[in-house]
């Protein structure tokens, strides 16, 4: 041990081996991190070990440690493969189509032609910041099967009325149309910011050689974006796999449990019921399959920049 | 900040109290601000000395409709109690089991709350509950042959009362009068045989578009409602495991889908029925089970031309002539146990739980009264509305105590509507829902049987 140090070349050669101040510097907001962030996790995974609930919460002596037992139950619960097949579903559509919806929201609030362009910003970003219990009870009125300004346009176009929030089979699909609506803001100012990044002669020079828009657009806008593309991408799915509080205030789940995300099953085992240590176990699994979809985002990207880059110098 | 606001309250009540006596308001002020142990050294003696310490003060969780009403009982109170202040919460009803366990596992419990019946196991098993059967037998407010037996009953878990009926709640049915009587049904409401036979002209009358009773498709009410008068006993071996393939059960559920399969219920979900007044109003459905708070709901929101076309009555039992039993519901005051002023909070609740106020509390929400003598006081038993819950509050049954129950409930309900749509089968559908029931109960066996073992 001691000769290691020596070998190390340090002249101090005592116990106290020199700290790069680097690290003084990062420890308050490492302390903070460790703190607030990792000790909670791990108190999580500990619990998730366990079989906490009301009993417990009455005496410690009714706690059990079951091992992995939460997890084996976990798979087993048909609840819980309903609740994911619920979230996939939400995730797969509701994702592409949000992330469609901002770039075309981005492009025409960046179009050369619209004026009032902080207007247009600002009121296409309202939704993001507005309440969404407020937003809910609009939304809810919108939904209504009988007087509803949704099933009365569809009317027009005779299509026969919908029950929107009452038929296992619509629900989801009301659901992703308020989320979409209500998230696609955000991505678009990034989208925006993206947009203003590439440089005005590239597209001078598309115009000399004779491309018109939709060129322009496949041939520049895309793959210049697409750094844009795969942040907006993973940060939207990591978002939407965490589907809670639409289907919250909208349906509570139902009916029939088509709308019951992960996030809203975990909180009804961990609040409604109190079956923290389950409710645990649903988190980490819920994070288990982030990471893996997040990674392979990330995977995506090494390759993808690849592949994008000769693009960009042609 | 609700802290901050509780503290400067007791502060100012002791002033009010005592230095206003003894005139010594403006030095214990001063004192107050700089050194809170001097202020305790001056003030405590002359406080116990020289006038009367506050009997506490009580914070009291009620929620919704209730917990907005109460508020307006407490200034009465307070002026026949004047060394007890009350502190009202309103909570909602919709988070109000949550909020209730949260408050419990934070220590952040208030005095006194409103309970709902159904959850006085669970939080007894959490020994979250001061036991109140001294407290009552000593009382000579609070009198328990002054009580609907059944609802009552739903305070009493093993050898402990754990709360005092508050209000009350039942299931019960609500019809068109009119179109029963247009129907030719004449054998009246008291067997499910006549009951039926009623639902089925009045589907005949009404034609495809309308439907003879209105059931929200994930409501376990009216299934548990039909097998405990039945006799089912719903879990078995002293609520270790699920009973719902008995007999009992099964011949229930079969009624209760029934009414699905033969058209006489609509299955569409319940967003589909937009307001349930209108729809009954234009006898889009003839009956309905609900409780005593649509009592004022009717009377405020039915058509004056429809009349006293629409009446009450009691469940239909299965066989004879009625009533049937139905659910034991309502509300009970209870106290926690880290409550620091149970006194006051007692006093609090023998006010509240008093004939006087429960007239008052029917008069202001439209809650029935749980105790007969208010019934009395408050003409109740003279409303031709009312009547039927007079009726149906002398057979009630609880629901089964253990504090797995709320969940179990949900279970019921999630499985009812899965059969209504044909998801699965009627079979399939108990055979799942005791094995989730099972599954619920699981620590609990364990805990029984490490008792068990322990005794011997």
């Amino acid at each position: 041990m001691y000769g290691r140090t020596a070998d190390g070349g340090r002249r101090t050669g005592g116990r106290l081996r020199r700290v790069d101040p680097g690290w003084w510097f990062a420890a308050p907001a490492l302390a903070a991190i460790a703190l607030f962030f990792f000790v909670p996790v791990a108190a999580a995974l500990v619990l998730s070990t366990t079989d906490f609930d009301i009993y417990a919460i009455a005496s410690r002596s009714n706690l059990r440690f079951v091992g992995i037992g939460n997890y084996g139950r976990l798979l087993d619960d048909p609840m819980f493969w309903l609740a994911l097949r619920n979230t996939f579903y939400f995730v797969v559509v509701a994702g592409p189509l949000s992330i469609a919806a901002s770039l075309a929201a981005a492009l025409l609030v960046d179009a050369r032609l619209v004026r009032f362009k902080p207007l247009f910003r600002t009121a296409l970003f309202l939704p993001v910041v507005t309440t969404l219990v407020a937003v809910a009870v609009v939304w809810r009125y919108l939904y209504h099967p009988r007087f509803g300004l949704l099933n009365h346009a569809l009317g027009w176009l005779g299509v026969a009325p919908i029950d929107w929030l009452g038929d296992p089979r619509w629900a989801m699909p009301a659901i992703i149309l308020m989320a979409v609506w209500k998230n696609f803001g955000f991505n678009m100012v990034i989208f925006v910011a993206g947009l203003q990044s590439i440089p005005v002669r590239l597209y001078e020079a598309a115009s000399i050689d004779g491309a018109r828009g939709w060129t322009q657009f496949t041939r520049i806008t895309l793959p210049m974006l697409a750094p844009t593309f795969l942040f907006v991408g993973v940060m939207t799915m990591i978002g939407y796999f965490q589907l809670f509080a639409e289907p919250y205030v909208m349906t509570q789940g139902g009916p029939a449990n088509s709308t019951l995300s992960i996030v809203l099953w975990m909180y009804e085992e961990g609040f409604r019921w109190w079956n923290l240590g389950f409710s645990a176990a649903i988190a980490f699994v819920l994070f288990a399959i982030i990471l893996v979809f997040t990674l392979i985002g990330m995977w995506w990207r090494r390759g993808g920049a690849e592949e994008t880059a000769p693009a960009v110098r042609a | 900040m609700g802290v901050g606001w509780g503290d400067e309250y007791r502060t100012r009540s002791l002033s009010e109290s005592c230095t206003t006596v003894l005139n010594l308001g403006a030095p214990v002020a001063a004192l107050r601000k700089r050194n809170f142990s001097l202020l305790f050294l001056v003030a405590m003696p002359l406080a116990l000395g020289a006038c009367r310490a506050p009997a506490g003060e009580v914070e009291f969780w009620a929620m919704g409709l209730e917990g907005e009403v109460v508020a307006r009982m407490v200034p009465e109170f307070e002026r026949l109690h004047p060394d007890v202040h009350v502190r009202v919460q309103q909570i909602p009803w919709s988070a109000a089991h949550e909020k209730l366990l949260t408050a419990y596992v934070g220590e952040a419990t208030p005095c006194a709350f409103q309970l709902g019946n159904t959850w006085v196991p669970e939080f007894a098993a959490l020994d979250a509950l001061d036991p109140l059967e001294v407290r009552i037998r000593d009382s000579e407010l609070v009198r328990p042959d002054d009580y609907f037996a059944g609802i009552y009953d739903t305070n009493v878990v093993g050898a402990h009362t754990f709360g005092v009926p508050w209000y009350v709640d039942t299931r019960l049915l609500f019809y068109r009068s009119d179109l029963l009587a247009q129907s030719g049904a004449t054998s009246g409401l008291g067997s499910w045989e006549s009951w039926l036979d009623a639902m089925q002209r009045i589907k005949r009358e009404a034609g495809p578009s309308r439907y003879a009773i209105l059931l929200p498709l994930t409501e376990w009410q009216t299934p548990v409602v039909l097998a405990l008068q039945l006799g089912a006993d719903l879990l078995r071996d002293g609520g270790r495991y699920g009973d719902f393939q008995s007999d009992a059960f099964r011949r229930a559920f079969d009624f209760y889908l029934g009414l699905f399969r033969d058209g006489l219920a609509p299955r569409r979900g319940d967003a589909a029925v937009g307001n349930v007044y209108q729809d009954f109003a234009a006898g889009f459905f003839a009956f309905y089970v609900t409780g005593p708070w649509n009592l004022s709901e009717f009377e405020k929101r039915m058509p004056p031309a429809l009349g006293d076309a629409w009446a009450t009555a009691p469940m239909p039992a299965p066989s004879g002539d009625g009533p049937g039993d139905s659910v034991a519901g309502g509300s009970s005051l209870a106290i926690f146990r880290r409550c620091a002023h149970k006194d006051a909070a007692w006093r609090w609740i023998e006010y509240l739980t008093a004939a006087e106020q429960q007239v008052q509390l029917y008069r202001l929400t439209g809650d029935l009264p749980s105790r007969p003598t208010a019934w009395k006081e408050a003409d109740l038993v003279r409303n031709p509305h009312a009547v039927a819950f007079w009726e149906q509050l002398q057979h009630v049954r609880s629901t089964p105590k253990v504090p797995e129950w709320e969940r179990i409930a949900g279970k019921i309900g999630q499985y009812a509507e899965a059969a209504i749509r044909g998801d699965i089968t009627p079979h399939a559908a108990l055979v799942s829902l005791d094995d989730d029931v099972d599954e619920i109960l699981a620590k609990r066996r364990w805990m029984l049987a490490r008792a068990e073992a322990g005794q011997k």
